[in-house]
């Protein structure tokens, strides 16, 4: 953290001027904000925030420190951040390093002094925005699209194994398109064994692992750029009871022939209400997605629109109609954000005893 | 879910008179409630008995019943007016306690009027300690180990048990009032007496001490679909030990992890679903510092102080949302007014600080005790917003109007270390400005952090602050360069803090923002941190950052400057004015442009003034609202004396202060142009003189005579004003006064001759030529009790024609001398003789008793004033002139006092001011309108009865008293002094008591009634005690007459009025406000 000026340069013309929090370093990448007031870690640890610039609405960031327990995953994707009113020397019981250490070990270009709330109202006028964290203020972004290849960089490599916590009940598979650890602690917890497998994984590596479920994970990027990779996930869910969360949650619906779209501005933070059209309840979500499965473009004989976004009315959640396929836009597993949805965890697995054997579709 | 159909008209019971812990948030939360019921058809009926509310006037509810907040007055209301439904959560625990009494006598059963909202069982368990604490258990949510008592033996025998410290709430009494902390034995049965005394169930609450923990609050709504969301969560600067009304408080919190907010989040979520409550609810947690060990430490399952801060700092309206929910709506069918088209089932985000400082009364209340704990002493608050702490901190401290620019509080400098580390150890009004001022001498924060117990990152942030400033002094002003220039305006260093700082004039300051063209920018509160768009006018200065706000599209706009925090002698009632002002304005068609920092009214609703700006009430921040507004000018005559003492700076800045030339403001306030005035308009003053010298003073004295009137001339208000008798007590009056004030400041002294006659008052709109008059208040105390504290009957009761003519005469000759345009306050005393009527004070400003006159003649005067300011001429305006005809009712102002809050505030009636609210009585007669007064609330008109009597000890007794006491039955007791005059007229005392024996007496609880103006220690044992403690022989023949009345009506004020307006309407109805 020094007290150089830096400048976030945006492809829209504007200009924000700021200091450095990282060392410098250059960057590009595309603008999206955060409007949670806590979980600036959780955040910047989501994969599915890869290739973005990531600025924090809450404007004082860091009072708590840093520790290394709170991890989504083991890289820092996000391509930035951009705050306001760093903490240096926080206090916490869990605080083991300032959010300036955190920046710096993660290597990752970080800004404050940024006017957060005039960059977020250029995100939501302008709604796709491209950026560079610069030491110059006249250095454009070349940056023109959404990395189509932005899942490679956060899945893993080769498969990875979890044991349960507690009884083991089932096995579950992870597919991996840049999973938060939050939904592997959250399936552990209600007594999974988890395998993670990579994005790219054939639909005859699972059924050697033969799991009782399947999860298709968060991740970033825009799904139609996962075209390729639909067939397996058709197939795969098809085979087995399937959770689709947030980017997964996208990738089935597509599979199924549905069609996505950009949000104009995304939804990103812990306050979205969502309705469970089944129970008529309204529970405050983590979210945290720039795109969107558009409603007209469901298969309504096989499909029902499951949960809905109360304030813009877009598709949060579906359910197939004879197969054991759920899938949800926004991310039960919390961290950041209410744990109000984590019966979708529970009731999941439940419906996997309640069968009793593996429902083979 | 639709609303519930068969629910047609509601009634709503408002909180009564400020007090200690139950203030102005109501009059926000109710008339937002109010009109958010009308907005759905709901015919509404409001009883609430404090007139110096907007939630009392006659737009916001159907049917106004200014009646008495007792079971037997609102059982009529509901004979009467048949309501299908009783929403009972929005008049604080008033409300509650009124509620459950109702519900207990069968009221609501008989008349099936549907308990709304919350249901009545939900209230009881958040009330009832017990009930809580086993369904908490039930739950598995923790809480602290502890046990209701009902003696102090039992208290002891706990306490054994669990170890000290320990904490001590009564049940069922606001603000905590008569808790404490007790570290052993001794302190617990002292606290355990007085809370059982307090709670009107003889109840307290023996707790497990979390003190040092930290305070954290969370605002949560629910529906009846089970719908839950969090509004706001705070953090409150002091640990738990003080009450959340005493703590600095910061919204949202900000040294909790996300896993320790969804934690206490999903424990609030399980809390209130369990409790089944429909609506707001508050819940307070404390929280280990060391891990993530937590406990509740209450509930309260209506909208509160903290809702009202909430919603404030959110802009997410929780009383507007919680009578919706009420009616049946679900909140994902509520809009969210803020952006229009996203619904109320969210979470609000903010991207900003809101900090809170409670205003306490020690600035009146010298000799009060300071120390703040489990029992409330504050009055108000201000809040600030801001885009980080310092600057926050900042705004607020300059909102409180304590005289202070920063954190450097005057005389903290002078204290040894010794007693700064004292000082640091004990929570009070000054702790903060204390631990600034040992972060000046070096201190360390961990330091201060082991003594305070107060979290780092806050203290971080204070220091960060001191030495911000040190090492800018350690420059000259002409040094600072560009990049400190915009440090010092991020983070809200005010111009007059620089000039302290670099000894130059605020003027220099100003110019190195002046020559770079730079103005303060503004942000807006939107609930959503920018994600959506808003419209939502509400906005705060951020400096050096993008300016969001959109100038307004009319040609023209006025600002209206609000009154800041609540306190004695600036009331809500200047709310009220501010809030007729702006809407005056818009009706006119003139943009309103509000600025306040008080979160607990009516006039930082968003709703009110086209702009409003939530920021200090100072010269500079104000001038940067004139600027960005290219307002036309600024009323001043609405918010009290803090928008008056801005006049000066405005003008002088260039700003077209409206109104009142200020010059001739002047006048009314420097006593020798006052008296020359006077003496110029051939009006009597009393006689009386500035003195510069102990000499001067005595000999003033002796010349005058005695009973003099004395008072230092740099203070406002009544402070430190009192009523000398003798030589003797002029000297030691000077005395005393030296030891507080600097020698440089001590003189002038002035003194007056003490004229002990009636007084009485007049609120007047002017508009250079002509005036009206709504009526004369006749105040029952004499003069030399501050016309805030005194019992006062309008109209008039013994004034002849001759005497009304000669006021109005005298009112008429100020006024166009003074050239006043808009608002006249004048109070007037009568010689004994009655010979001659003296003017005592001119105020050229809404006064205290606006609202009284404006709601009981009809005549809105604040509405009239603004219309005379922007031009119009009274005689236009549909009013007879001169002086109305008196109304053909009574109303009866009641001041209410927190006496029992603040331990050390003696409640003997003097010229310095002492109540926090009032009340008000109307009846056909004088009689039945003091009945309703002094019997305001329950138990508050208490018989006097073989018992529990009367206890009288007086200097002087007359034929009026005596005639009263022989009148009305009483069994009497008093000194012996007291009994010897009384002997003398033929009054017999039953039983005579030195003072030692009447306070054993007062202990036992054998009195209702004192009228004491001998002993200090009587008074204080009677409030300790419960009984109605009075100091002059006036207001007890007063309170002997209300006490004599039966057959008390209840009726509406539109149908009190009903008659009036043909009287002094000429044609013309103005527009309802």
């Amino acid at each position: 953290m020094n007290d150089q000026n830096a400048y976030l340069v945006l492809n829209t013309g504007d200009v924000l001027k700021g200091k450095w929090l990282s060392k410098p370093i250059e960057q590009e990448g595309e603008l999206v904000f955060n409007t949670a007031m806590t979980g600036y870690q959780e955040v910047m640890t989501d994969p599915s925030y890869a290739g973005q610039i990531v600025a924090l609405t809450y404007p004082l960031i860091g009072n708590y420190g840093c520790n290394d327990l709170v991890k989504e995953s083991i890289y820092t994707a996000l391509a930035g951040l951009v705050i306001s009113t760093p903490c240096n020397d926080p206090e916490h019981y869990h605080s083991d390093y300032s959010l300036v250490d955190f920046v710096d070990r993660a290597n990752i270009p970080a800004l404050y002094d940024i006017d957060t709330r005039a960059l977020t109202k250029i995100i939501r006028t302008y709604g796709e925005v491209y950026g560079k964290i610069s030491t110059k203020p006249d250095d454009y972004p070349k940056q023109e699209r959404v990395n189509p290849l932005v899942v490679e960089t956060v899945s893993v490599n080769k498969m990875e194994y979890y044991q349960a916590n507690g009884t083991v009940n089932h096995h579950v598979v992870v597919f991996d398109y840049g999973h938060k650890q939050s939904i592997v602690d959250a399936l552990r917890s209600v007594g999974c064994d988890v395998t993670i497998v990579p994005f790219h994984t054939t639909l005859d590596t699972i059924l050697e692992l033969d799991p009782d479920a399947v999860v298709f994970s968060n991740g970033p990027g825009d799904p139609a750029s996962l075209s390729d990779y639909l067939p397996t996930v058709k197939a795969v869910a098809e085979m087995y009871p399937s959770l689709g969360i947030c980017l997964g949650h996208q990738l089935i619906a597509l599979a199924f022939g549905a069609e996505t779209t950009r949000l104009p501005y995304g939804h990103r933070g812990s306050n979205h209400p969502v309705k469970d059209l089944t129970t008529g309840k309204v529970m405050i979500t983590s979210q945290n997605h720039g795109y969107v499965v558009k409603d007209s473009t469901i298969n309504q004989n096989d499909w029902e629109i499951s949960h809905l976004n109360v304030n813009d009315q877009s598709v949060e959640g579906l359910k197939h109609k004879f197969m054991p396929i759920q899938t949800i836009q926004f991310h039960p597993e919390a961290h950041p954000g209410p744990v109000d949805t984590h019966y979708i965890f529970e009731d999941f697995i439940q419906s996997l005893s309640i069968k009793g054997e593996k429902q083979h579709a | 879910m639709p609303k519930l159909t068969e629910i047609k008209k509601v009634l709503v019971i408002g909180s009564g008179p400020i007090v200690i812990g139950q203030a102005a948030e109501f009059d926000y939360a109710g008339t937002q409630a109010c009109l958010a019921l009308k907005e759905e058809g709901i015919e509404v009926v409001l009883v609430n008995n404090n007139p110096a509310t907007i939630m009392t006037d006659e737009n916001i509810a159907d049917h106004v019943y200014l009646e008495p907040l007792t079971l037997e007055s609102i059982s009529q209301i509901i004979e009467k007016e048949k309501p299908d439904g009783l929403l009972p959560t929005l008049g604080g625990q008033t409300g509650l306690n009124l509620a459950m009494a109702l519900t207990e006598a069968g009221v609501l059963a008989q008349h099936k009027v549907a308990l709304l909202g919350t249901p009545l069982d939900t209230i009881e368990k958040g009330e009832d300690r017990e009930l809580f604490k086993s369904m908490m258990k039930q739950i598995n949510e923790p809480i602290a180990e502890s046990l209701s008592v009902e003696s102090i033996a039992d208290a002891v025998a706990f306490a054994r048990q669990i170890g000290y410290p320990i904490i001590v709430r009564p049940a069922y009494t606001l603000g905590g009032a008569g808790g404490g902390i007790a570290n052993n034995q001794s302190e617990l049965e002292r606290i355990v007496k007085n809370g059982l005394q307090q709670s009107p169930i003889d109840q307290v609450l023996i707790e497990q001490s979390v003190k040092g923990w930290k305070e954290i609050e969370y605002e949560v709504m629910r529906d009846a679909n089970d719908t839950c969301v969090i509004i706001c969560n705070m953090e409150n600067l002091d640990p738990v030990g003080v009450h959340t009304g005493d703590s600095i408080v910061v919204a949202p919190t900000q040294t909790l992890t996300d896993q320790q907010h969804q934690m206490l989040r999903s424990s609030s979520i399980k809390v209130i679903r369990e409790l089944g409550v429909i609506g707001g609810c508050n819940i307070q947690f404390a929280l280990n510092p060391d891990s993530d060990e937590y406990i509740i430490i209450e509930v309260n399952p209506r909208v509160s102080r903290s809702s009202a801060l909430a919603s404030k700092a959110t802009g997410y309206p929780i009383a507007r949302i919680a009578a919706k929910l009420a009616l049946g709506y679900h909140l994902d069918e509520v809009l969210n007014p803020i952006t229009g088209d996203t619904y109320a089932s969210f979470e609000p985000a903010i991207d900003y600080i809101a900090l809170k400082i409670p205003r306490w009364p020690f600035d009146k209340f010298y000799q009060a005790d300071r120390t703040l704990g489990t029992q409330m002493k504050a009055t108000g608050e201000v809040m600030a917003l801001a885009r980080n702490f310092p600057a926050a901190l900042n705004k607020a401290i300059r909102s409180l109007e304590i005289g202070l620019t920063s954190l450097q509080l005057p005389g903290v400098e002078k204290l040894s270390d010794t007693a700064l580390n004292q000082a640091l150890g004990e929570p009070t009004d000054q702790r903060l400005f204390v631990l600034a001022e040992a972060f000046r001498r070096g201190y360390s924060v961990a330091i201060i952090q082991k003594i305070t117990g107060i979290t780092k990152y806050f203290l971080d942030q204070i220091k960060w602050l001191i030495d911000f400033e040190l090492n800018l002094a350690k420059q000259t002003w002409s040094e600072i360069n560009a990049n400190q220039l915009s440090q010092i305006k991020k983070y809200a260093v005010s111009n007059k803090r620089l000039a302290e700082l670099f000894n130059v004039e605020e003027e220099i300051v100003q110019t190195k923002w002046d020559e770079r063209n730079i103005r303060a920018s503004y942000k807006m509160v939107d609930t959503c941190a920018a994600e959506f768009s808003a419209d939502t006018p509400y906005f705060y200065s951020s400096w050096y950052e993008d300016d969001e706000v959109e100038p307004l599209v009319g040609d023209k706009r006025v600002i209206v400057l609000g009154s800041g925090p609540i306190r004695i002698g600036q009331g809500v009632e200047f709310d009220y004015c501010s809030v007729h002002a702006a809407l005056a304005l818009k009706h006119q068609g003139i943009e309103a442009i509000v600025i306040n920092n008080n979160p607990e009214t009516v006039s930082t609703d968003y709703s009110t003034a086209d702009h409003l700006y939530f920021e200090p009430l100072n010269a500079e921040d104000v001038m940067q609202v004139v600027e960005k507004e290219q307002a036309i000018g600024v009323l001043v005559q609405f918010g009290g004396q803090t928008a008056i003492h801005l006049a000066d700076d405005l003008v002088k800045a260039g700003v077209n202060v409206i109104g009142t030339d200020l010059e001739l403001i002047d006048k009314t306030e420097d006593r020798a142009l006052f008296y020359q005035l006077l003496q110029q308009l051939n009006i009597p003053h009393i006689p009386g003189d500035a003195v510069m010298s102990i000499g001067d003073a005595k000999e003033t004295a002796k010349q005058i005579g005695y009973p003099i009137l004395i008072r230092p001339s740099y203070v406002i208000g009544g402070q430190g004003m009192l009523v000398i008798q003798s030589e003797k007590e002029l000297e030691q009056y000077v005395a005393n006064l030296s030891k507080q004030t600097p020698s440089s400041r001590l003189f002038p002294l002035l003194i007056d001759q003490f004229v002990e006659g009636i007084e009485v008052e007049v609120d007047a709109v002017c508009d250079g030529e002509d005036l009206i008059i709504p009526g004369i208040f006749e105040h029952i105390e004499p003069a030399g009790v501050h016309s805030g504290d005194s019992v006062a009957v309008f109209p008039a009761r013994s004034l002849s024609k001759q005497e009304k003519e000669t006021i109005t005469q005298y009112t008429q000759k100020i006024a166009q001398a003074l050239k006043v345009k808009g608002m006249l306050n004048i109070q007037f005393v009568l010689s004994p003789d009655r010979e001659t009527i003296y003017v005592l004070e001119v105020n050229p400003r809404a006064s205290r008793t606006v609202p009284i006159v404006s709601k009981v003649t009809g005549v809105k005067m604040v509405e009239l004033a603004v219309r005379v300011q922007m031009g119009e001429h009274l005689r236009d305006q549909g009013w007879a002139l001169g002086l109305h005809q008196d109304i053909p009712f009574y109303a009866v102002k009641m001041p209410i006092f927190s006496s029992n809050k603040l331990p050390g505030v003696d409640p003997l009636l003097s010229p310095e001011m002492k109540s926090t609210g009032e009340a008000i009585g109307l009846g056909k007669t004088v009689e039945e309108a003091l009945a309703k007064a002094f019997g305001w609330k329950g138990e508050s008109l208490l018989p006097v009865t073989a018992g529990k009597g009367l206890f009288l000890s007086l200097s002087t007794i007359d034929d009026k008293l005596v005639h009263a006491l022989k009148h009305t039955k009483v069994a009497l007791s008093a000194t012996p002094d007291t009994a010897d005059q009384l002997a003398e007229y033929g009054v017999n005392v039953a039983h005579v008591l030195t003072v030692e024996e009447a306070i054993k007496a007062i202990e036992n609880e054998q009195f209702n009634l004192i009228c004491d103006n001998q002993s200090t220690a009587i008074r204080e044992q009677g409030l300790v005690n419960g009984a109605v403690v009075l100091s002059y022989p006036e207001t007890l023949i007063a309170y002997l007459t209300a006490l004599d009345y039966r057959d008390m009506d209840i009726a509406t004020l539109a149908s009190y009025r009903a008659e009036t307006n043909a009287l002094t309407s000429i044609s013309r109805n103005l527009p309802l406000l």
